[in-house]
């Protein structure tokens, strides 16, 4: 099914006019921060592009990632580009189930060996955690992945737990769980991270794949620069009030009743690469800034473990302001005993844990 | 008698009563300028993305008072509307693509004599013309074309 149909004949199925499918076109060029002078070439090589046959693996996730691309309001652009794909094989969409639903990834990978997308969501359990952490048809997580990814074209690691370990990951990290790219190390690998990330960055990378047949330009943590290339701060429409000095000190002071910069609240965004400010989120209503709150910088390695959400990012996590100036002659010490302090807190914290078992559960119950 | 190509077109074309322009903007112009000479020696079309640049919408709004409006107005309903109009100065269009949420999907200045998406392509001609064909057909048409 994935090969017999171009995009083209896709669109025209769903009733996409000749007009529609330029206009599809010039969106999509803007998506992708391609020049317009570009888009008679997109035409083109959209018109004769195959669907490409796309695996989804659904493990250590809490689904937010394929809500955000599939909960649209209307069609959009990134709903028709998500139609243009054979998606033949996702746990939480598909009809299948057990055996047959397994047949039918066995049965992609082989009639499209060398050629299909594998997008991953959610953490993995590494190969030496207990494989019983998470599983799929009796089989973990790695050996699926690691089975999957070995034929496919590429691999799209979607969300901040498939990219960089995300929640699960979280000190202590309870179930080992890594991110796609510490397990795959010889396949292109795409990272869209966010929590969840933004569903036109999913349909940008789907689109350039579909448009040049290779992956788009990607930054250092390997996510594609049309979307990450730019700092939340430096789209952000506080960032004037950032650069006069103007800030909320409070959710409810007369800075935020203004819409002052959110810094001193704890906003991430100087330090956060994605695309918010400018895709915006709900059929391009608002954004977490634009709410009043502060970025809380989901995008990133390691988002949950870098301090509280409240705090500045200039103030390190349980270094107060005047401790950090007080211990300036002594930078390397305060490095060393800042990292002596977050040990000894993980400590105390696995210390205090208590396991819950089921037998406890249901006595309380 | 006047000739046809001196007839002006219809439209915002007094020069003196043109808004002030804000400096980000000269560059701007001078490429849409760069392209509408390239349109008329060479014939070459060009487009700029305005969404893609980094112009907030009082800017955007700016541009588009300065640009003006012509005589030439569209809107075709695929995948949503999207309005098109021609600026004050010929061979160069406004041409504002939105989704079915109105919400903006890309926003160009295009040189051209016509925007690329009004034209007509020949697929779309030839199924144009089976239409006809048949609607003449269906109507008992005693001489139906060959």
């Amino acid at each position: 099914m994935a090969a017999t149909q171009t995009l083209a004949e896709q669109l025209r199925a769903q009733g996409v006019s000749r007009r529609g499918f330029l206009k599809f076109c010039a969106a999509t060029a803007s998506l992708m921060a391609l020049p317009p002078s570009l888009i008679p070439r997109i035409a083109e090589a959209l018109e004769a592009a195959r669907r490409p046959s796309v695996i989804w693996l659904s493990f250590q996730e809490c689904t937010g990632c394929t809500e955000s691309l599939t909960r649209s309001h209307a069609p959009t652009l990134e709903g028709l580009i998500f139609e243009a794909i054979s998606l033949d094989y996702h746990h939480t969409l598909q009809a299948a189930s057990g055996e047959a639903a397994e047949a039918a990834r066995l049965q992609a990978m082989r009639d499209n060996a060398g050629a299909y997308l594998v997008v991953v969501d959610g953490s993995i359990p590494g190969p030496e955690a207990n494989p019983g952490y998470s599983t799929v048809a009796g089989h973990s997580n790695h050996a699926i992945l690691m089975e999957t990814v070995e034929h496919a074209a590429a691999v799209i690691a979607v969300g901040t737990c498939a990219a960089f370990g995300g929640l699960p990951r979280a000190a202590p990290n309870p179930t080992g769980a890594r991110a796609v790219m510490e397990l795959v190390d010889d396949k292109p690998i795409v990272n869209i991270s966010g929590c969840p990330p933004i569903p036109m960055a999913i349909t940008g990378v789907l689109a350039h794949y579909l448009t040049f047949g290779r992956l788009p330009e990607l930054d250092a943590y390997r996510r594609p620069l049309a979307f990450f290339g730019e700092s939340i701060h430096d789209r952000c429409y506080r960032r004037p009030f950032y650069d006069q000095g103007l800030f909320a000190e409070s959710f409810d002071d007369e800075g935020a009743r203004q819409g002052w910069c959110l810094y001193r609240l704890g906003c991430k965004g100087p330090t956060t690469y994605n695309a918010c400010a400018t895709q915006r989120w709900n059929g391009a209503t608002s954004w977490p800034i634009e709410a009043g709150h502060p970025c809380l910088g989901c995008s990133e390695p390691a988002f949950w473990d870098a301090g509280g959400f409240y705090q500045a990012v200039s103030v390190p996590p349980r270094v107060n302001a005047e401790a950090l100036l007080g211990a300036g002659a002594a930078g390397a010490a305060l490095g060393a005993g800042t990292a002596l302090a977050a040990r000894r807190f993980t400590r105390h914290e696995q210390q205090q844990r208590e396991p819950v078992t089921v037998e406890a559960l249901e006595k309380r119950l | 008698m006047p000739t046809l190509e001196s007839i002006a077109p219809v439209g915002d074309t007094d020069t003196d009563a043109l808004p002030p322009l804000p400096g980000p903007l000269v560059p701007l112009l001078h490429e849409v300028r760069y392209a509408l000479a390239r349109l008329i020696d060479e014939g070459s079309e060009h487009r700029i993305d305005l969404h893609a640049l980094p112009l907030n919408t009082t800017l955007i709004d700016q541009l588009l008072a300065f640009i003006g409006r012509g005589e030439v107005e569209a809107r075709i309903d695929a995948m949503g509307p999207t309005r098109i109009h021609e600026s004050a100065t010929p061979g160069v269009w406004v041409v504002d693509y939105r989704d079915a949420d109105d919400q903006r999907l890309a926003l160009h200045l295009e040189i051209a004599s016509v925007p690329q998406i009004l034209r007509t392509d020949r697929a779309t001609l030839n199924a144009g013309l089976q239409r006809l064909d048949a609607g003449l057909a269906g109507a008992g048409d005693p001489s139906p074309p060959s």
